[in-house]
């Protein structure tokens, strides 16, 4: 049902959920373009999965890391 | 029922009463040192990352004064200064002042972990941890050492600034920290020189109110000689510069002067022209730390440039 009459609440409570909004979208944005910069960065994009893996650290044998 | 239930969460707060719960004018304050605190620091930093981690060092910052502003709400409302804020003036329940502010020191230091380091992340948090409990909960209302030791709290941004590009501590950092920490005690005793009623009616155990104005002048005094001393010694460390130095040598000469000047007064003359010096003093106080990091970044833009004198890194 629509609302029969605009109180100014109404109009505060829209400039504010406009600036949440603008505020959270903002925030996606930004962890986005963290994650672009992380990425081609280079930086290492595989973690330890509870396994030894040699191309996590290069160090290793890859006969070790197999074991 | 009405299509409009307020009561619920304060007198229908709004975006900005909950921007206001964040301290705005001090997380000015917060991205300006911390943003020079990456930006004099010998790594470099990615751009989106540097903006990204001032960002959460500011909302940090901001979550911590969500907490103090939580927990300080029967002082704030007595305060002439301090009693228009959003939880005394009824905009914002306490209990959503203390929601907000302990969300969003999860996020910053979270998201700062992810986005930097984990050495910068755990230094924001003991930074909120040392606003929030430390000055909040135990200093302010027990001792007149209340805005010394709680001014670490004030200057630890920079320092976080610096270890998001580095990684770590190193001289000039634990300088900045230094620059900013003795700075308070000067400022904010200056301010309570003239707010001297609002902290007795609050029964906040400022200097003035605790061992009264003549100690306070005393200490304000003491604490600009020192200040003018770690001002200078930042010069000679590897973030200081020609401009750097000449910039601290005139403030400090300024400040020192502004200090001896208080320090003369009696309070009988300065309620004779309703405290202009002290007022004078603290507005000087802010300028003073401003242009000091200001100077050293502009220090840091021009190194490299041949034609720059060099100043010795003694430090």
């Amino acid at each position: 049902m629509a609302l029969g009459k605009e109180h100014p609440l109404h109009g505060r409570r829209k400039r504010s959920n406009l600036l949440l909004g603008a505020v959270l979208g903002g925030f996606v944005a930004l962890v986005f373009a963290i994650t672009i910069v992380k990425m081609a960065g280079g930086g290492s994009m595989e973690g330890y999965d509870h396994t030894i893996r040699y191309s996590i650290d290069p160090e290793l044998k890859a006969t070790e890391a197999d074991q | 029922m009405s299509d409009a239930t307020v009561n619920e969460y304060g007198q229908d707060a709004q975006f900005d009463d909950y921007f206001a719960l964040l301290k705005p004018r001090v997380m000015s304050l917060v991205v300006f040192t911390a943003a020079v605190g990456l930006l004099v620091a010998p790594v470099g930093v990615n751009p989106v990352i540097g903006f990204a981690s001032i960002l959460f060092i500011a909302l940090g910052a901001g979550a911590s004064g969500a907490l103090n502003m939580w927990w300080d709400a029967d002082i704030d409302a007595v305060m002439k200064r301090t009693v228009k804020r959003p939880v005394p003036d009824g905009r914002v329940t306490p209990r959503n002042a203390m929601i907000l502010g302990l969300w969003l020191s999860v996020l910053a230091v979270g998201m700062l972990a992810i986005t930097a380091n984990f050495f910068a992340a755990g230094l924001l948090a003991f930074t909120i941890f040392f606003y929030a409990v430390v000055y909040t909960m135990f200093l302010k209302r027990s001792t007149p050492q209340n805005i010394v030791i709680g001014g670490a709290a004030g200057a630890f941004p920079p320092m976080v600034g610096w270890a998001v590009a580095t990684g770590g501590v190193s001289v000039e950092s634990v300088m900045m920290f230094a620059l900013i920490f003795v700075w308070t005690p000067p400022h904010f005793w200056a301010l309570s020189l003239f707010m001297n009623d609002d902290y007795t009616k609050a029964g906040v155990p400022m200097l003035t109110v605790t061992h009264g104005t003549r100690v306070t002048r005393n200490n304000i005094l003491g604490y600009t000689v020192v200040l003018a001393l770690v001002a200078l010694g930042t010069a000679f460390t590897s973030i200081g510069g020609p401009v750097y130095l000449a910039v601290a040598l005139v403030l400090n000469a300024m400040f020192l002067r502004g200090a001896i000047g208080l320090w003369r007064r009696g309070d009988s003359v300065a309620e004779a022209d309703k405290y202009a010096a002290e007022r004078k003093f603290f507005r000087l106080s802010l300028v003073y730390l401003f242009v000091h990091f200001a100077a050293l970044l502009v220090d840091a833009a021009l190194r490299g440039f041949a034609f720059m004198p060099q100043v010795p890194v003694v430090f």
